[in-house]
């Protein structure tokens, strides 16, 4: 290392900071904890409330948010996903995946069943797998990093992050995908298309609040990440993607609404396959569901997060 | 402390660390379920630091003395903000570099590349800031041949000379190293040993934690003991090592000196 920062370091702004922020808070106790994670001072102490200042927090997620990219790249080369046939696995494998669950869904209920529909599961599941991809890579997060957390201090919030960012990331080509069954079934291109915009920040919002819940609870429950993939199934099934939410019998009307998927993806049909409006009601009811597990899953996540070290 | 004291860099006010832990093989829903059946509990508090209380002046090598489980790793992450004070408070001034025992940070999937990305991407640094430490971090390491592998092809010995290369080409203010400074051959543990002198030498503090007494000795400005989650003496290093050495009832001969 260059002597140059050497001596800044000594006789330049940090000494004087030093100077400047040691007298002012010589009565300890008296300032707020605002610099847990910034680069220059650093205060550690017990949270009353159990969760540090979310402020500074968050801004200091933004501040790191290249950690988050880079883990998500790194997993990405991991799947392969830089070369030839890893992409070109990225599009097989969603279709092949339609293809299952058309074959399925013409077995049980035969009847003359086109284009359209099959665009409609398509772009139904493909929705839902970015939900369920974001859970599969955060409830593995936190365990996996455990390197990390134990030698580093940084918002551990970054790490189910990156899974989303994982997830979306393996999303986008998928919606490429969708594109030629579109206009072989002969939907509509429209504007209400745009809505697909807001629809896919919201299923962002909801997989985040999810993927941090699922990671943290990760830590106690070392046994979730073998039975998510059967609750990510069955909520496949009661979700309006093998069928349409209208075909959904009286009776069990209620699982829509219980299921914070429902509106979204019900929206989300209306606006990509038949490219109409959303129903006003779907899209309240989906942005009140993302943002309640988004702030359910992240005050959880980051009241726990201090405990990670000790129990990984 | 009094006041006007302008150059600290750590500052451990009173701090006391109790975490629970679970003495179950495996955290598991399971496990939890069947024990609910039997209403057992297998969550253990430990106190790991009780009222610990001290200062560290900028530019201070402190050596940290202990037998196994008196808290001297605790106290490092503490220090380091990874595990979070129970009472009292940590200031800490600079940009802190740990390196905790053998390459606990690293991720044995990845590639010793992708490891020291992340890791410094997650201190807080930028992207173009490691790369420009990242040659150097090689180097030091000398380990160019293997950056590109997965770090479960690595030997012990070369984990533990990734780890101290990167802990301290950090450009640190602040370097704590819990018990890693004998990693790899003869040759790098001599180039290491050199390495930390240089670096206790230039203004930088340096918090080391280290059974051989011999090199606490010889690199630091001051020492404390830990017994049992309390600082038992702080001082000189060398009467600090005294008072532990009559304490463990050993003689302080050369032996004992260089390593325990």
């Amino acid at each position: 290392m260059s002597t140059e920062t050497q001596t800044s370091r000594k006789n330049g702004a940090p000494a004087a900071l030093r100077r400047s922020w040691f007298r002012r808070n010589g009565a300890a106790g008296t300032r707020t904890r605002d610099d847990e994670f910034t680069s220059q001072h650093h205060v550690y102490e017990p949270h009353v409330t159990g969760l540090p200042p979310l402020r500074s927090y968050v801004s200091e997620v933004w501040r790191r948010r290249e950690f988050a990219l880079e883990l998500s790249r790194t997993r990405l080369r991991a799947q392969h996903f830089d070369t030839t046939f890893g992409q070109l696995w990225l599009i097989l494998n969603p279709l092949l995946l339609a293809g299952v669950y058309f074959v399925l869904v013409d077995i049980i209920r035969p009847n003359s069943r086109g284009w359209a529909f099959f665009a409609h599961l398509m772009a139904g599941l493909f929705a839902y797998y970015f939900v369920s991809n974001a859970m599969r890579e955060g409830v593995k997060v936190v365990v996996k990093s455990s390197g990390l957390i134990l030698n580093t201090a940084f918002p551990r919030a970054l790490l189910p992050v990156s899974s989303v960012i994982t997830a979306f990331v393996r999303f986008l080509p998928t919606l490429v995908v969708y594109l030629p069954f579109h206009v072989i079934a002969g939907l509509p291109f429209t504007l209400h298309m745009l809505w697909i915009i807001p629809i896919v920040a919201l299923l962002t919002v909801l997989s985040t609040g999810l993927a941090m819940f699922v990671a943290a609870a990760q830590v106690y429950f070392r046994d979730l990440s073998s039975f998510l993939p059967y609750v990510l199934r069955v909520w496949l099934y009661v979700s309006p993607v093998l069928y349409y939410a209208k075909q959904v019998p009286e009776r069990y009307k209620w699982l829509l609404d219980i299921n914070p998927l429902a509106p979204l993806l019900t929206a989300w049909s209306d606006v990509l396959n038949f490219g109409r409006a959303p129903a006003p009601r779907d899209i309240a009811l989906g942005a009140a569901w993302a943002f309640a597990l988004f702030v359910g899953g992240a005050l959880f996540y980051i009241s726990r997060e201090r405990d990670f070290a000790v129990r990984l | 402390m009094p006041s006007g004291s302008d150059d600290l860099s750590i500052r451990v006010e009173d701090v006391s660390v109790t975490y629970r832990t679970s003495v179950e093989k495996a955290p598991t829903l399971r496990n939890t379920m069947l024990r609910l059946g039997r209403r057992e509990r297998v969550v253990r508090e430990i106190e790991a630091l009780r009222g610990v209380s001290f200062e560290v002046r900028h530019g201070t090598v402190l050596g940290v003395l202990g037998a196994n489980g008196a808290g001297k790793s605790t106290l490092v992450r503490t220090v380091a903000g990874i595990l979070p004070p129970t009472e009292g408070r940590v200031e800490v001034l600079g940009r802190v570099s740990t390196l905790l025992a053998l390459g606990v940070g690293f991720n044995r999937d990845l590639t010793g590349r992708e490891n020291v990305v992340l890791g410094g991407l997650a201190a807080g640094l930028t992207r173009e800031q490691m790369e420009a430490k990242y040659d150097e971090i090689v180097d030091f390491a000398e380990l160019e041949d293997f950056m590109e592998m997965p770090m479960r092809t690595y030997s012990s010995g070369m984990y533990g000379r990734l780890a101290f290369s990167v802990a301290v080409n950090m450009d640190p203010d602040i370097l704590l190293i819990d018990e890693a400074l004998s990693v790899g051959d003869a040759r790098f543990r001599r180039k290491s040993f050199e390495k930390m002198k240089e670096l206790c030498g230039q203004a930088r503090t340096i918090v080391l934690v280290s059974h051989a007494m011999g090199s606490i000795s010889e690199l630091c400005d001051q020492a404390i003991w830990m017994h049992k989650g309390e600082m038992r003496v702080r001082g000189e290093p060398d009467k600090v090592i005294e008072a532990y050495t009559q304490f463990l009832d050993v003689k302080n001969d050369a032996l004992t000196k260089e390593d325990i």
